[in-house]
């Protein structure tokens, strides 16, 4: 807690020293009819325990962090281990900043070190960086490294991206050449399909996809890389929901080139939509143009194994106008969650939480493909979401089923495709009970009736 | 003493050129490996690339700093030593043999002659150091 440093006498003697009779003076070239004029309409000095009663009361009025949610589309609810919030509030590592002194900084760079392994590990690529601020930035940051690779000027990227993600990627790029366009997706499948991809040629970058992409549907990813690399075009692969890492085949057999993803899934908390962390990696011989932070292994001359920030000159502070990118930090404190929830679920705990997320999403989309008047448009595999077709307005459902069941059912999808008004899409992670799902399907049956 | 070959034409910044059929050959002298220390990445642009006369082509990364290699001909290149991405110490071991840089049609076949000569740069160094 801060208090302001300076005494009442201490005030007047600045403004003795400046000429003036009050700080209100300091204002003065603000017009008086834009000024507030009286107080601020807060109370007087609370005691420490009325203030707390008085902030408890305050945060009773937020029910909607306890309702049951089956909100996804790139901000996941998982279980976070206890020790993730614990260990990340040590002062070392809460007070740190992204570390250039090796000499002081081996905690940390060891950290990232770990970090960096953890998303090559998991990811299946070679080198992955230090981290970048979300999952968005970190696809736009792709798209650059793709043209500085190929010194092509398009990409072409599958519609079933997250919308917001492209609304991202235009504003980072738009004062750059690149050039954005997009493809279809196949209306049964809910996914692109591998032999309608006209507008990928001999000019393109990259392709971009998303797999599980924002409908829920598993990209048949192999392929896809096999067309981009057929007209010298990176694949680049976005990944929302990093849990699905433990469960699908991983990027690197899928011969990706760059996969970035939001790291939002591990460990940390909602909150509103951020601060969260992207995961950025890549193959080895691509590794001069990765954008960011990227810490390596050293040895002094006694042969004691360090950390220290590596392949510098790639970044700004070496060669300003020559760097790869602008990004000269990374998400620190958010990357040190994302390192202790993996370490701390391990190998088999993530395939665990990956299985179950995907078994109770499983039995949510039969049991709700079961009520008479819903369906499920899309046939193509899938994670831990899904597309719902009800058979009346979706956005009707759904707030229906809020303020009557206090039930987040889901996402409409009007907002982002707005040809169906009636889809929204489902999420469910372990955190879902199935009391909770069943209460969903109950729900659902009862206000399409 | 640093090496300098009789047949080649030097540039101020430390780059030797050697043409044949109006096609320059372009490196970094000993005298500017030397000075970079051990180097760890070389940083070459592609064939096809069109460069301007003491255009910056690409960037040599040592131990001790990364540095610009301005060409002294201008034209299109024709040619780049990919192997340096694998062994660029040849450019310490080898700078006017196997670490070639770039091979330059040059637009101007005269260019080199305004070049300083091995004495002259020589009498340069010397007068620098």
């Amino acid at each position: 807690m801060r208090y302001i440093p300076n005494s009442p006498e201490e005030r007047g003697e600045m403004l003795k020293l400046v000429g003036l009779d009050s700080a209100d003076e300091l204002f003065c070239s603000i017009p008086q009819d834009v000024q507030l004029n009286r107080t601020l309409n807060v109370t007087e000095p609370l005691s420490e325990m009325e203030l707390i009663a008085g902030m408890e009361t305050l945060a009773n009025k937020n029910t909607a962090a306890k309702r049951p949610s089956f909100l996804g589309a790139g901000a996941y609810s998982h279980y976070s281990p206890t020790v993730v919030d614990h260990l990340i509030q040590r002062s070392e590592f809460f007070t740190s900043y992204t570390p250039y002194q090796p000499e002081i900084s081996q905690g940390t760079l060891q950290y990232i070190f770990e970090f960096q392994t953890l998303v090559c590990q998991l990811t299946g690529m070679d080198v992955a960086n230090a981290s970048m601020y979300d999952g968005s930035t970190a696809m736009a940051e792709a798209f650059l490294m793709a043209q500085r690779v190929t010194r092509r000027e398009k990409v072409v990227i599958a519609k079933t991206v997250h919308p917001e993600y492209l609304e991202v990627a235009k504003t980072y790029t738009q004062h750059g050449n690149l050039k954005i366009e997009t493809i279809h997706f196949d209306q049964e499948s809910g996914r692109i399909s591998v032999d309608d991809l006209s507008n990928l040629d001999d000019k393109c970058a990259a392709l971009v996809i998303q797999s599980p992409n924002f409908f829920g549907c598993i990209e048949d990813v192999k392929a896809l890389a096999d067309k981009a690399h057929s007209v010298g075009a990176l694949l680049i692969l976005v990944v929302t929901e990093a849990i699905s890492l433990g469960l699908l085949k991983s990027p690197g057999e899928c011969d990706v080139d760059i996969v970035v993803a939001e790291g939002q899934s591990f460990g940390i908390p909602l909150s509103f939509g951020g601060p969260y962390l992207g995961l950025f990696a890549t193959k080895e011989k691509y590794v001069r143009n990765l954008p960011g932070r990227l810490v390596g292994v050293a040895y002094d001359k006694n042969g004691n194994r360090g950390f220290v920030l590596t392949l510098a000159t790639r970044e700004q502070h070496i060669r300003r106008e020559k760097a790869t990118s602008n990004i000269c930090t990374n998400q620190g404190l958010i990357a040190l969650a994302a390192t202790i929830y993996m370490e701390t679920m391990g190998k088999k705990g993530l395939q665990e939480v990956a299985v179950q997320n995907a078994q109770k999403a499983a039995y949510a989309a039969k049991r709700i493909s079961e009520i008479e008047g819903f369906s499920l448009p899309f046939s193509a595999p899938k994670f831990n979401e899904f597309v719902v077709r009800a058979p009346k307005s979706a956005d009707e459902i759904l707030s229906k089923i809020l303020h009557e069941k206090e039930i987040v059912g889901g996402l409409s999808l009007s907002r982002y495709y707005s040809d169906n008004p009636n889809d929204f899409l489902v999420c469910v992670t372990e955190t879902n009970s199935r009391e909770q799902i069943d209460a969903l399907v109950k729900s659902l049956k009862e206000t399409s009736k | 003493m640093a090496n300098i070959p009789e047949n080649l034409h030097y540039s101020k910044d430390h780059e030797w050129v050697e043409v044949k059929d109006g096609v320059a050959t372009v490196g970094i002298t000993d005298y500017a490996q030397h000075s970079l220390g051990d180097v760890v990445y070389v940083d070459l642009p592609r064939v096809g690339d069109n460069l301007a006369p003491h255009e910056a082509f690409g960037s040599i990364e040592s131990v001790k700093a990364v540095s610009e290699v301005f060409t002294p001909v201008a034209g299109e290149i024709v040619e780049v030593n990919d192997g340096l991405n694998d062994t660029p110490e040849t450019v310490n071991s080898d700078p006017y043999g196997a670490a070639w840089m770039i091979r330059v049609k040059m637009e101007n076949a005269l260019e080199a002659d305004a070049m300083l000569n091995a004495a002259e740069y020589e009498e340069y160094l010397s007068e620098n150091e």
